[in-house]
């Protein structure tokens, strides 16, 4: 599973990012996590509001952080 | 619709803490208690009603209802008007940029949104409501479409294209007509009620330690500070009050929630309420933070133009508002 996170690195960013190394941590499973900072590339994904949350190239969350109940959600689905 | 909590801060301060009606520390702590509560409510109201609207006109389909027909100057509204609704994050303002105009909605309406997403936001208009009333309020979200509207078009006129940064203008050279993000949110009402509570919940935590600070100053200010104390320094008649109130405001930052309870005291001991709105005005519009943002997108001359812009059109709107008002 690779999961990425899109943002320039604010704070809401960075929430998104602990949150969702706490969530894999619970859920102890193994995943890639990318963190795409890079204005450039983050507009390669033709989104417009940041965070947000990827998993295997797929936008689950956009525009807000998720807490790590959610992630752990999204994760499981 | 505030009279029980009046009657409650009344009963708390003057009953239960037996402090004298009228003297400067019952004063300061009625208005305390009596404005975080009030403030408090309209917080939970406003950011719930926003979030409402929001959770069914997300920024895409705010983006592809902008494209999809032609609109002959009326989107400068519609831009302005969403702006105002749809939550606002500076870091956002990039992406947000790029995905707008390379989508094919025109610069200046781009930007009228960029303008009006913070100038007009759910936490400075719930503490607008709960300081000055429904009225002001109103003058105040009115005006702040109306003037990213202007703004907006404006810069349109101005031709900006050129002066966007070199890896922005070779992004848009390939523009997409037509982009697929129509994800279409199936969830009913209730399905989406947690999560827009949850938002509205982040929301307000994230201000209500500085409207707490912001009401407690006010509280103090309210009870010490004789009434027209300011009428001598600032007056409606003084020329540079307001260019000077805007120019303080332009480098703060995202304190209007602990500001505007401030602004309140100050109005009621005597400065102009255009300038006080002018400079709330200043204060969430315009920041160096978003400056620092909009740098990646903008060259210098354009942020300057952009910044230079919209701080003429507050500065106006604050002299119509003393002449109004």
């Amino acid at each position: 599973m690779i999961i990425k996170i899109l943002g320039p690195g604010c704070t809401k960013c960075k929430t998104t990012h602990s949150n969702v190394l706490e969530a894999i941590k619970e859920l102890g499973i193994q995943a890639e996590i990318v963190k795409i900072e890079d204005m450039k590339e983050i507009m390669s994904y033709n989104v417009l509001t940041t965070p947000v949350l990827m998993v295997d190239d797929v936008a689950l969350v956009k525009g807000r952080v998720a807490d790590v109940n959610e992630i752990k959600k999204l994760l499981t689905k | 619709m505030f009279n029980w909590t009046e009657n409650f801060a009344n009963w708390l301060v003057y009953g239960v803490f037996q402090i004298t009606p009228n003297s400067k520390l019952g004063d300061t702590l009625h208005f305390f208690i009596y404005d975080t509560i009030k403030i408090c409510i309209l917080l939970l109201v406003v950011t719930l009603i926003m979030g409402i609207i929001n959770s069914y006109f997300p920024i895409e389909k705010v983006r592809s209802f902008l494209t999809k027909r032609k609109w002959y100057g009326l989107d400068y509204f519609v831009a302005s008007f969403f702006g105002t609704i749809t939550p606002f994050c500076s870091c956002s303002s990039v992406p947000l940029f790029i995905g707008f105009v390379k989508g094919g909605i025109p610069l200046g309406v781009t930007l009228a949104f960029l303008i009006s997403s913070p100038l007009v936001d759910a936490v400075t208009v719930a503490i607008f409501f709960g300081m000055f009333g429904l009225k002001i309020t109103l003058i105040y979200v009115v005006s702040g479409i109306i003037l990213s509207m202007i703004a907006g078009f404006v810069l349109t006129k101005m031709k900006l294209e050129d002066l966007l940064t070199d890896w922005v203008k070779e992004l848009l050279k390939n523009k997409q007509s037509i982009i697929v993000d129509d994800e279409i949110n199936h969830q009913s009402f209730f399905e989406r009620v947690p999560l827009i509570v949850k938002e509205s919940l982040d929301i307000i935590k994230g201000v209500y330690l500085y409207v707490l600070i912001g009401i407690a100053i006010g509280g103090l200010m309210h009870g010490f500070i004789p009434t027209g104390f300011f009428e001598k320094y600032i007056s409606k008649e003084n020329p540079f009050a307001v260019p000077i109130a805007v120019l303080v405001g332009i480098p703060m930052y995202s304190n209007t929630a602990g500001i505007l309870p401030i602004m309140q005291v100050l109005v009621e001991k005597g400065i102009p309420l255009g300038t006080v709105i002018a400079f709330s005005m200043a204060v969430v519009g315009l920041s160096v933070p978003e400056g620092l943002l909009l740098k990646k997108i903008m060259t210098t001359k354009m942020l300057m133009i952009f910044f230079a812009v919209v701080t003429v059109c507050i500065i106006i709107s604050g002299y119509v508002f003393n002449l109004v008002m």
